[in-house]
């Protein structure tokens, strides 16, 4: 639900990072929060428990500059993943324009990647939003993790595993490093803006 | 559904947060929808994050609509938190939308509430108009496509 305002020039856009626990959704927007200037970023918020696991949500805007004279302004926020925070999940996802799925490269993950894949459609159905509409971006994280001890999935693996039906844009990362990060980040604020503006553009022929 | 403020709404918005804040003595007024975005916002907030009190606020709303659904209660329709010197307040306006009024103690409670009460059926009846217009106007033509 994109707010349009006119008197200010402004459209904020609400983003969800969504995915399983543990697999980098609150490091992503550490990075970003890292590694972007003061002038265009607000404080990051994060409601965790003492062991570092999100317990509501994490929570960063961020200025995107002027599309068609308009302030571009994203809110960025991530869900906690454990199964159990299933009523939380749906309470973030109010509102929501664009969703950054968030994969979990290790092998011994795969299971929870599918079941929280399937719990983000749910939860969008609930909303009457299809998952299949929604501007949408997978991300396959810790890929930092391959030639390690730590097994992880190939990617055309998790392609055929999350993205064989959806065929959005996705991107190899590693949240901890940055690789990727970035780039979800442009794919799926750009899906959000052109969603958006094409709503202004239909917007204004019907007021003209 | 799509959110639309023209410059027309947002002034009559403003008129009210600002009749709020003259009314009231509280220092500052914000208005934000459910999903935690700012709609408007009236007052001395020069130091605020108003971006993140908007987003905790509406999560803390969420939360809280929650217990009052375990409790057998469809909501809470307002909020109070004390502190030593801030207060806080936060009132459900209509379906969508929260106020959420900032006072120190220069004013009491029971103005805060005795304004509000003034006001919020004024809002109510503006919010109303633009939630409609974004839903009858502008939900159905724009599904993005995939």
């Amino acid at each position: 639900m994109p707010f349009i305002n006119f008197s200010k020039d402004e459209i904020q856009c609400k983003i969800v990072y969504y995915g399983a626990g543990f697999c980098g959704k609150t490091t992503n927007l550490q990075y970003i929060y890292n590694q972007t200037m003061e002038d265009i970023k607000g404080k990051m918020v994060s409601i965790d428990t003492k062991g570092d696991r999100t317990l509501f949500f994490d929570f960063l805007s961020l200025s995107l500059g002027k599309i068609r004279g308009f302030d571009i302004r994203v809110q960025l926020y991530t869900v906690p993943g454990q199964v159990h925070y299933d009523a939380t999940r749906k309470l973030v996802l109010k509102g929501v324009d664009g969703v950054v799925f968030v994969a979990d490269s290790l092998k011994v993950q795969r299971k929870k990647n599918i079941e929280s894949l399937i719990n983000l459609a749910k939860n969008l159905a609930e909303k009457g939003i299809s998952i299949r509409s929604i501007p949408l971006v997978i991300q396959y994280n810790k890929r930092d993790l391959d030639g390690t001890d730590s097994e992880i999935l190939p990617f055309d693996i998790l392609e055929k595993d999350l993205n064989s039906m959806l065929k959005v844009p996705s991107f190899s990362a590693s949240a901890l490093k940055g690789n990727g990060v970035f780039e979800t980040l442009r794919e799926i604020s750009k899906l959000v803006v052109k969603d958006v503006s094409r709503k202004i553009m239909l917007l204004d022929k019907q007021l003209r | 559904m799509n959110i639309v403020i023209t410059d027309k709404d947002m002034k009559k918005i403003n008129y009210c947060l600002n009749k709020m804040v003259s009314s009231s003595m509280a220092h500052s007024v914000l208005l934000i929808d459910r999903s935690g975005q700012l709609i408007a916002h009236h007052g001395n907030t020069p130091e605020l994050d108003i971006l993140s009190l908007s987003a905790l606020t509406a999560a803390n709303f969420g939360a809280t609509a929650e217990i009052a659904r375990i409790l057998g209660e469809e909501e809470f329709t307002l909020l109070f938190h004390k502190g030593k010197n801030e207060n806080v307040y936060f009132s459900a306006v209509g379906e969508h939308v929260i106020l959420v009024t900032l006072f120190d103690d220069r004013t009491s409670l029971g103005l805060i509430r005795l304004q509000i009460n003034k006001i919020i059926d004024e809002l109510s009846s503006i919010l109303f108009s633009i939630f409609e217009k974004g839903r009858v106007k502008l939900s159905d033509p724009f599904r993005p496509s995939s």
